[in-house]
């Protein structure tokens, strides 16, 4: 679930609150905006992707909630993983969408289950 | 509420698309270049929301040279089926996926692999409903996001002229729209699992056709579960076409990569906690993970968890009819329903003709949720125009979760939630069958919807989408119960064996009152369908 947006990274943009499916987060009368409804996240992290401050960090965690602090979440540089890794913005040259590989893999991993039994 | 302080919106459209993922924004695309006016609702945001935003869809994909292909393809298709699907809808499906996904090409960048040939069929989510969006509104669509549709309307003669909601970021300010046409597009549910993206699709479009008078059909083929990492929503499962799993005592299991492993896992899962290495999948896979799908190897990161070294605890989330394959019953080739002006796509639409009793997997369910968008949308689009001319007085057709039947009451939404997950997603009771638990799921779910059809009034989106999921789940269950065999995604503990007179599709509808029938057409459009496959 959402657990966070780091207050000095994030430029209340308002962009998280408008792409939340869930309407998790809403905008505040000054400063970043507030996560009103955490229990409603649905951890798909598209708040993550869609922040080009990269200020928002996502738990993994859905059915639980974690404990962590902006400067730990800072300090792990795992802040805006999701975007620069799907190449987004100005990751567009260094990461390339590969999901053509997706077929692949599941034909391949078809192969190798008949390799190791034959009868099916 | 807030809202009855605010003035209602009132809005006019020729079509009105309910849901923005994948099959609603298709269906808008059709619409608006068959050029009617046309307004997409959607609960969240279009473009993020729908479990379509968070994955990585494959489409079914056949090129049309040589045509052999296609034929072998279809037929495959129709033996994986078991009885239930139909050679002219799947080719149908094919065509229309080849002939439409390359036009996203301004939108969307589409892959190219390590030989230099583009790449079409495979796409990752959340920058193909981006493009999506940058399409529709490139043709014209107003897109109404955070405007969950609570209930439809009806013109004096039964068709549909209209549908209501609230804008949920506006205070829940009502909005009325009056239309030509409406098509259904918002998704099937998993009933409240942690499948990834799937919070917001609640079954709400099977309510509001039912409400309108459709018919259901193949609602018992919803026992499909994904593999996950324990506590997260990503059932992303790729990778796990390598996976080895453990037992608690670290002992190796014998769960193969194939059609019945999620049966296999789940027994694993009924003994107790269950592990996974991703160690065999191959280094140069490895290496590429996080290029290929992004948000995989994100929860391992966080976790702080090797997959190709360490053992993870993993579970399984039911898919409900979003692998699964229920949905509305579609009358026609251009995806109409029984309803005069009401159409319906993707998801929301039962996915047997395409699909069979198995799941579609990624590829079938998308090629039929774009497919089944373009049919609507340009339907629609052709029906509106005759209609939008003549405004009409306009009945509401919302009863649960709006009207109470008898007293306005609190009702516990939580709780109701919690019943309906309590009965569709146990191995026990959803996906390992009997009778016996079948009526007893029965009961406690005619329970539930005593308690909100009784009781429950306006009160924003979630009462209604309690609405939907009991009312989902009911049909499920009776369904399964009717279905005295297994087949496919339905299996009978005590009916194990396919029963030839059951090779028919079982249509499902009703509120207060449920029905289930045999689709006789169904085995009359399947046998002609196979004369015309060997023609």
């Amino acid at each position: 679930m959402i657990e966070l947006i780091v207050s000095d990274r994030c430029t209340s943009c308002g962009t998280c609150v408008e792409v939340c499916p869930t309407n998790v987060i809403e905008a505040a009368a000054s400063g970043p905006p507030v996560l009103a409804r955490v229990e409603d996240c649905q951890t798909c992290f598209m708040c993550e992707l869609y922040c080009r401050a990269d200020a928002i960090y996502v738990a993994p965690d859905c059915d639980r909630r974690v404990s962590v602090s902006e400067e730990g979440v800072v300090a792990s540089g795992r802040l805006g993983q999701y975007r620069k890794h799907s190449g987004w913005d100005e990751w567009a040259e260094r990461y390339p969408n590969e999901q053509w590989l997706m077929e692949t893999v599941f034909r391949c991993a078809g192969e190798a289950a008949a390799r190791r039994d034959p009868e099916t | 509420m807030a809202s009855s302080a605010l003035e209602a919106l009132e809005l006019a459209t020729d079509v009105l698309i309910v849901g923005g993922g994948m099959a609603g924004a298709w269906a808008a695309d059709a619409a608006a270049k068959a050029g009617a006016t046309v307004v997409l609702a959607e609960k969240g945001h279009c473009g993020t929301s729908g479990v379509t935003a968070a994955a990585g869809p494959g489409h079914w994909w056949v090129p049309p040279d040589p045509p052999e292909a296609r034929a072998a393809a279809v037929a495959n298709r129709l033996a994986a089926g078991l009885g239930l699907g139909e050679a002219q809808w799947m080719h149908s499906i094919l065509d229309q996926t080849w002939r439409t996904l390359p036009a996203l090409a301004p939108y969307y960048k589409f892959g190219v692999d390590d030989e230099g040939r583009v790449n079409h069929r495979a796409v990752r989510g959340p920058e193909y409903m981006r493009a999506l969006r940058q399409l529709v509104l490139g043709h014209g669509v107003t897109i109404l996001d955070h405007s969950p549709v609570l209930e439809l309307l009806a013109r004096d003669d039964g068709s549909i002229g209209g549908a209501r909601g609230l804008r949920r970021q506006d205070g829940g300010r009502p909005y009325q729209i009056a239309v030509g046409a409406v098509v259904l597009a918002a998704g099937g549910t998993s009933f409240l699992s942690h499948l990834l993206g799937s919070r917001t699709n609640t079954g709400d479009g099977y309510l509001m056709a039912a409400e309108a008078g459709a018919e259901l059909s193949g609602m018992e083929f919803t026992a499909a579960y994904t593999v996950a990492p324990a506590h997260s929503t990503m059932t992303r499962s790729m990778a796990y076409s390598f996976a080895t799993y453990y037992d608690a005592d670290g002992q190796e299991l014998d769960l193969p990569f194939g059609p019945d492993q999620t049966i296999r896992l789940a027994r694993a899962l009924q003994h107790g906690p269950l592990y996974c290495s991703l160690h065999r999948l191959p280094d140069d896979i490895k290496a590429r993970l996080h290029t290929i799908s992004p948000n995989v190897p994100l929860v391992f990161d966080r976790w702080g968890i090797d997959p190709y070294r360490d053992r993870f605890e993993v579970t399984l989330h039911s898919d409900g009819t979003i692998r699964g394959i229920g949905g509305v019953r579609v009358v026609d080739a251009e995806c109409a329903t029984s309803v005069p002006d009401l159409f319906v796509a993707g998801d929301n639409a039962s996915r047997e003709k395409v699909a069979g009793a198995i799941s579609g997997g990624g590829n079938v369910n998308s090629a039929w949720a774009l497919s089944s968008g373009m049919f609507a949308g340009a339907a629609a689009a052709r029906i509106a125009r005759r209609t939008t001319d003549h405004p009409a007085r306009l009945r509401a057709l919302g009863r649960a979760g709006l009207r109470p039947r008898t007293q306005a009451k609190p009702i516990d939404v939580t709780a109701i939630r919690d019943g309906v997950r309590g009965e569709m997603h146990p191995f026990d009771k959803n996906l390992f069958r009997t009778g016996p638990g079948l009526a007893a799921s029965s009961r406690a779910l005619d329970d539930l919807w005593t308690e909100l059809a009784d009781h429950a009034s306006e009160g924003g989106v979630a009462p209604r989408e309690a609405a939907a999921l009991v009312a989902t789940a009911r049909w499920s269950v009776a369904t399964a119960a009717r279905r005295t065999e297994s087949r496919g995604l339905h299996r009978r503990e005590d009916y194990r064996r396919q029963d030839p007179a059951l090779a028919v599709r079982l249509l499902s509808g009703g509120l207060d009152r449920l029905w289930v029938a045999a689709d006789d057409a169904s085995a009359a459009a399947r046998l002609g369908g196979e004369l015309e496959a060997a023609s």
